[in-house]
C-alpha cells in the first residue's frame, strides 16, 4: 500500500521527517506520534502535494513525486483541521467533493447517500454543517474521504475532539472501513493507547524517526497476564519485593508494573505476572499464603501497548534519549508513550481541560 | 472505558452493505469544470442558501432596469437611437458592478480559505493552476452575464424599435468585446483582492475600497489636469483606475466615447499603451493567485 524509503522531510528550522522507511501492507495502520512528530507532514508527502527534501515514497505502487495525481484519484484523505463551510449542507457538500474527485453527477449524489448512511448521518444531512456537533462534522470530513471508493484513506487524528463515547464511534467506524468497506486505513493519532483495538498494525514515529513498527497481534496476543498487588507484614516490611522473588523462584515470569499498569502511576506494588495456564493462579495465591501477606487484589489483564514498549530495551529504539534513573530506563519515547496510555484512560482528559 | 467498540443501534439497523464503484473516474479537466460551474451558480447564490441569493439577484435586477426603461422609451417615442450607447452602458452602472464584485468575490474564495476548504480540493486530482483557473473563470462569466444581460436587452429592444441593423449589431458587438474585458479585469482584481482578505467582511470593504479610491483618485486628479487645459494628462491618468482603463480601451479601439473629463480619451497610441496594461493587469492577477494558493495547499 505504502512504502518509504529514508524518507526525509527538512524545514529551514526543524526536520518534520528524518530518513523515515517504513512498509505498510493493506488493513488498518495507526500511525502514532506526540505533536509534532511529523504524521501530517507524512500524509502531504504521501498525496504527493508536499516534495520530500530527500528519499522516495510510493502510495499503491505509484511514486509520490511524480504520480501525485493518479495517488489523489485513488486514494481519500481527512485534514486533521476543520474544513467543513458552515452555510452548505453536508448533502450538498459531499456531492461537490465526489464531483471533484471526478464522479459524475448522478454517481456523485448516489454515492454521498450511502456514504453518509455508512458514516451514520441521517436527516440532520440537509442541515448546513454550521449547527453540527463535532462528532457530526468528524462524519462528514470521513465521508467526504470515502465518497469516491478510494482504496486507502489517509485519516488524520479522526478522534480529535471527540469525548469517550465518540471516539469510541468513530474507532468502530475506521475499523467497518476495512473490514466492511474493503479499504485500506492509515489513522494517525497521538493516544498510542485507542489505536491497539482499532488497527492491525502500528507505526510509531517520534521526531520524525521511526520508533518502531509491528503489529498489533505482537503488541497484544501474547498471553494475558495477572496483575497482583499484596500487603505488607511486620515479618515482611516489603512484600511486594518477597512476592517478586518468590514467585521468579517458582519459576514465573514476574516485574513490577510500573507507573503505567493500568494507566496511573501506582509505584511499585503491583506485580505483572505472565499467566502460562490455569496453574499460574494457584502458584501466585499459594506464593501469597505461604508468606503470610493480604491480598489486595489479583486481575486478569492483557498486554497493552505501551507494556509491550516497556519491557524494550531503551537503547534499542531511543538512542537519543537519556535512561532515566527513576523510571527504570525509559527513553524519551517511552515516556510519552506511557503519558498518551494515561490520557487514553481518562477518558481524553486533554480535550475536557 | 470497555474494550470492545460498541456500534450504534442504529447503523446497523440502516447497514445495508457498502457498494463499490467501478464507474468512470473522470479525472482532473472534468473537476476542473465542476469547480468552475459550482462557482459560477454559486455567485447567483444557486445551490446556497436563500438568503444568498437574494443580493446577487437583486444587482443583477438593477443593471437590467435601466435597459429595459431605455427599451421601452426608445420603442415608444421611435427615437432613431437608444438614449446611451452599448459601450456607455457599464460605466454609467460601474457602481453596481462594483457592488456585485465585492459581494460575490470574497464568497468565492474567501470562504474556502477561511473554512480550511483549500486543502480538500487539492487532496484530489486537480491542480493548483487548475482551482486558480476555475475561480477565475467562473468570478468573469458572472460578471459577463452581469453586464452582458442589459446589453442584449438593448439589442433586442434596439431591434423592435426598427433601428438600424447593421449600426446595433456593430455597437452591440463592441459592447460585448468591452463587458468581456471589463469581466476578465474585474475578476482578477476582486478576487486578489478577497483572497489577500479571507477575513469575514473585510474582503467586502477592500474591493469596494480598491474600486472606488481609484476611480476617485483617478477622476479627481483628471478634473484638476481639465482646469489646467493638460489634455495629455487626462488620456494618460486613465491607466490607474480599473474603471477607466477599460473606458481608455473602447474610446481608443471600439468607438466609445470617452467618459473621461472634457471626452479627452486616449487616441490609438496612447490606446495601445492602455490595452497592454490591461492584459499586463489580467495577467498579473492570474500569477498573484497562484502565488497566494502556492502557501494555502495544505
Ligand atoms: N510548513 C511548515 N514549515 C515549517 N515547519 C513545519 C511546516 N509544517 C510542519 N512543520 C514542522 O514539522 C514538524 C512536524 O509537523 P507535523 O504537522 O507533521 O506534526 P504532527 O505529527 O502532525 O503533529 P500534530 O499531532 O500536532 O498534528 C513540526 O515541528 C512542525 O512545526
Ligand atoms: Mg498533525
Amino acid at each position: 500500500m505504502i512504502a518509504t524509503e529514508s524518507l526525509s522531510k527538512r524545514f529551514p528550522r526543524v526536520t518534520a521527517l528524518d530518513r523515515l522507511s517504513v512498509d505498510i501492507t493493506p488493513g488498518v495502520t495507526g500511525l502514532v506520534g506526540a505533536n509534532g512528530a511529523g504524521k501530517s507532514t507524512l500524509i502531504k508527502i504521501l498525496l504527493g502535494l508536499s516534495p520530500a527534501t530527500e528519499g522516495r515514497a510510493s502510495v499503491l505502487g505509484l511514486d509520490v513525486a511524480t504520480e501525485g495525481a493518479a495517488i489523489r484519484e485513488r486514494v481519500g484523505y481527512m485534514p486533521e483541521h476543520d474544513c467543513l463551510p458552515p452555510d452548505v449542507s453536508a448533502t450538498e457538500f459531499v456531492v461537490h467533493m465526489a464531483r471533484m474527485s471526478g464522479l459524475p453527477a448522478t454517481a456523485a449524489r448516489e454515492r454521498t447517500a450511502d456514504t453518509l448512511r455508512h458514516v451514520g448521518l441521517y436527516e440532520e444531512r440537509y442541515r448546513p454543517m454550521g449547527g453540527y456537533s463535532t462528532g457530526m462534522k468528524q462524519r462528514v470530513k470521513l465521508a467526504q474521504a470515502l465518497v469516491h471508493d478510494p482504496r486507502l484513506v489517509l485519516l488524520d487524528e479522526p478522534t480529535n475532539g471527540l469525548d469517550p463515547v465518540g471516539r469510541d464511534e468513530m474507532l468502530g467506524l475506521i475499523r467497518r472501513v476495512h473490514t466492511d468497506f474493503g479499504i485500506s486505513v492509515l489513522v494517525t493519532s497521538h493516544l498510542l493507547g485507542e489505536l491497539e483495538r482499532t488497527c492491525d498494525h502500528v507505526v510509531v514515529i517520534d521526531g520524525g524517526k521511526l520508533l518502531r513498527s509491528s503489529s498489533t497481534d505482537d503488541f497484544t496476543q501474547s498471553t494475558g497476564s495477572l496483575a497482583v498487588e499484596v500487603t505488607d507484614s511486620d515479618a515482611r516490611p516489603d512484600g511486594t519485593a518477597a512476592l517478586l522473588a518468590a514467585l521468579a523462584g517458582a519459576g514465573l515470569t514476574v516485574r513490577p508494573a510500573g507507573r503505567t499498569a493500568d494507566g496511573a502511576p501506582v509505584s511499585g506494588r503491583v506485580l505483572l505476572v505472565d499467566v502460562l495456564d490455569e496453574s499460574t493462579y494457584d502458584t501466585v495465591r499459594d506464593a501469597v499464603t505461604d508468606l503470610g501477606l493480604g491480598l489486595v487484589r489479583m486481575e486478569q489483564r492483557r498486554h497493552r501497548i505501551a507494556e509491550v514498549f516497556r519491557d524494550e530495551d531503551p537503547a534499542a529504539t531511543a538512542p537519543a534519549g537519556p535512561a532515566d534513573p527513576a523510571g527504570g530506563g525509559w527513553g524519551a519515547g517511552h515516556q510519552w508513550a506511557a503519558a498518551a496510555q494515561r490520557d487514553e484512560q481518562n477518558g481524553g482528559a486533554p480535550d475536557a481541560a | 472505558m470497555p474494550p470492545e467498540t460498541t456500534a450504534p443501534a442504529q447503523d446497523v439497523i440502516h447497514n445495508i452493505g457498502y457498494r463499490n464503484y467501478s464507474g468512470a473516474r473522470l479525472g482532473r479537466a472534468y473537476a476542473r469544470r465542476s469547480l468552475f460551474s459550482q462557482s459560477l451558480r454559486g455567485a447567483y447564490g444557486l445551490g446556497r442558501s436563500a438568503k444568498s441569493k437574494v443580493l446577487p439577484m437583486i444587482l443583477l435586477g438593477v443593471m437590467c432596469v435601466p435597459a429595459a426603461i431605455m427599451v421601452a422609451v426608445a420603442v415608444t417615442t421611435k427615437m432613431n437611437d437608444l438614449p446611451v450607447a452599448y459601450t456607455r452602458y457599464a460605466i454609467l452602472l460601474q457602481a453596481v458592478i462594483g457592488l456585485y464584485l465585492a459581494s460575490q468575490a470574497p464568497q468565492s474564495v474567501s470562504r474556502d480559505l477561511r473554512f480550511k476548504t483549500v486543502p480538500l480540493y487539492f487532496s484530489r486530482p486537480i491542480e493548483r493552476v487548475d482551482y486558480v483557473a476555475a475561480k477565475f473563470a467562473a468570478m468573469a462569466s458572472a460578471l459577463f452575464l452581469l453586464t452582458a444581460v442589459p446589453l442584449l436587452i438593448l439589442y433586442v429592444g434596439a431591434l423592435l424599435a426598427k433601428l438600424d441593423f447593421a449600426d446595433q449589431t456593430k455597437g452591440f458587438a463592441q459592447g460585448l468585446v468591452s463587458v468581456a474585458l471589463l469581466s476578465l479585469l474585474f475578476a482578477g482584481l476582486g478576487l486578489v483582492v478577497a483572497a489577500l482578505t479571507p477575513r469575514r467582511g473585510f474582503g467586502v470593504a477592500a474591493v469596494i475600497a480598491v474600486l472606488t479610491i481609484s476611480y476617485g483618485a483617478v477622476s479627481t486628479v483628471q478634473g484638476i489636469a481639465l482646469a489646467r487645459d493638460n489634455t495629455d494628462a487626462i488620456s494618460w491618468l486613465g491607466l490607474f483606475s480599473p474603471i477607466t482603463l477599460i473606458d481608455g480601451v473602447q474610446t481608443a479601439f471600439l468607438s466609445a466615447t470617452s467618459a473621461f473629463p472634457g471626452g479627452h480619451g486616449p487616441g490609438t497610441g496612447t490606446g495601445v499603451v492602455y490595452v497592454l496594461v490591461l492584459l499586463a493587469v489580467i495577467a498579473g492577477s492570474f500569477g498573484l493567485l497562484m502565488r497566494r494558493y502556492r502557501k494555502a495547499g495544505l
